[in-house]
């Protein structure tokens, strides 16, 4: 299995600083979660493939996860059409049925259109997202995150854990390993509870190894005077340059015409019926 | 915050994402797994905290969710926080350093069944509306499944883990006088 990470390239997505993109992330997660309105959340989607286009990101190196989405939303869609087939009745206080389905179901206009948006709620940032992990170099994130305000012990916490996961992914491989060499089985072909017990011989080792590496880690940097200071710098800490400020300025005018648009008729939905 | 405190969230929240994409169970019922990483975030919050157990549900949760869908899903995020943060506040009660007794495992379970129903029955599902609109009854429902797996998951690996990590220690007064 792989896990997305830091992809080198030569774009201006790459060189805006870690602040910039992050804080783009924020204004973009915040627009997407707060409106409901059909227009502000196409014309995001639009915005973001934008972006994704000019940060020459192929869509080969990220497609494994966008084929996990797919299906993610996909069930996620049918999970509400079985649990509530007329919500999208009750949100525009209408019912336009198409055609009955089987006993209580029917599709109904309200509720296709309910769920291209909720649908799109989710998927509109996802290019955006998806940049920001590819994009911006793990030891620039944490430096950004303490830029924002975030106090700099936690912003170095998820350094660490950004610094970490390969380390401990490998662990988990070299464990694993060991303890299918031993004979334990963790395909399908054990039984559950059986199954169970083995990754518990996987769980275990790995749990307690990561636990002596707190040790280490924490006495290393108990020698090193961590946290003596208020304030500390960052090596891969970037100054501000002229595209971060446009891009700033352009998302932030973006962020208020979008809540403008959202709350202009007193609710969140976008009713065209 | 303590330094220890400090490594403990980096490390906890990498493992966190490592234990949640890798050592999870399914259970045959689809969509619902055993997720071990809940098992150790319980478990890491009795060892260092209130603060520490809500970062790791946190910062874990929101990297898991980044290199697995792309994008943090934040109602179930938060749940995570509030779950570690929720389990971490008996920390200091606990007392694990001083040995694991049927006491302690019954105040651990007792908080975990608490902090799970708070989290995915009252929390998720709330933002889930808030948020994303979606249906009462649907996020009702996975709430519900997801803190009855939760508290089985916590009750067996995570009751295991403690007690596992209370015979590694040297505890005070453990020489004995030979004859």
């Amino acid at each position: 299995m792989t896990i997305l990470g830091y992809i080198d390239k030569n774009s201006i997505i790459h060189n805006l600083t870690g602040v910039t993109k992050l804080i783009l992330l924020i204004l973009c997660s915040f627009i997407s979660m707060l409106t409901y309105d059909t227009r502000v959340l196409l014309l995001l989607l639009l915005l973001s493939i934008v972006a994704f286009r000019i940060s020459k990101i192929k869509f080969k190196e990220i497609s494994f996860i966008f084929y996990f989405i797919l299906i993610f939303l996909l069930i996620n869609n049918i999970a509400i059409f079985l649990f509530a087939p007329y919500q999208g009745s009750e949100i525009y206080g209408s019912q336009t049925v198409i055609c009955n389905i089987i006993g209580p179901y029917s599709l109904t206009y309200e509720q296709l259109f309910y769920q291209f948006n909720i649908t799109l709620k989710y998927f509109a940032v996802i290019p955006f997202a998806l940049l920001f992990i590819v994009a911006t170099h793990p030891s620039e994130f944490a430096a950004s995150l303490n830029k924002i305000g975030i106090n700099y012990k936690i912003a170095y916490a998820v350094a660490i854990a950004l610094r970490y996961i390969p380390d401990i992914q490998k662990d988990y491989q070299e464990i694993a390993f060991a303890q299918q060499a031993r004979g334990i089985d963790l395909s399908k072909n054990e039984k559950f509870i059986q199954r169970t017990k083995n990754k518990m011989a996987i769980l275990t080792p790995l749990i307690f190894s990561s636990l002596e590496r707190i040790e280490v880690i924490s006495t290393a940097m108990e020698l090193r005077a961590f946290g003596h200071n208020k304030k500390r710098t960052w090596y891969s800490a970037r100054p501000f340059s002229k595209i971060d400020y446009i891009c700033l300025t352009f998302m932030s005018i973006f962020f208020i015409v979008s809540l403008y648009i959202t709350f202009a008729n007193g609710s969140r939905f976008y009713n065209p019926f | 915050m303590k330094i220890k405190t400090v490594v403990a969230i980096g490390i906890g929240s990498a493992l966190f994402l490592i234990l949640g994409r890798f050592v999870v169970i399914p259970t045959g019922i689809p969509n619902t797994e055993i997720q071990t990483a809940y098992a150790f975030l319980a478990f890491m919050a009795i060892l260092y905290g209130p603060i520490a157990g809500g970062c790791i549900g946190f910062i874990g949760h929101i990297l898991k969710d980044l290199t697995a869908y792309g994008s943090p899903w934040f109602s179930w995020i938060i749940a995570s926080a509030v779950l570690g943060l929720i389990i971490g506040l008996v920390a200091k009660k606990l007392n694990i350093q001083d040995g694991f007794t049927l006491k302690r495992g019954i105040l651990f379970n007792v908080t975990q069944i608490i902090a799970n129903l708070i989290a995915w029955v009252i929390v998720a599902p709330t933002l889930d509306i808030l948020i994303y609109a979606e249906p009462t009854n649907k996020v009702f429902a996975q709430g519900f499944v997801a803190s009855l797996s939760n508290i089985v998951t916590i009750c067996v690996i995570g009751t295991f883990l403690l007690y596992t990590y209370s015979k590694t220690l040297t505890r005070s007064n453990s020489l004995e006088l030979e004859d």
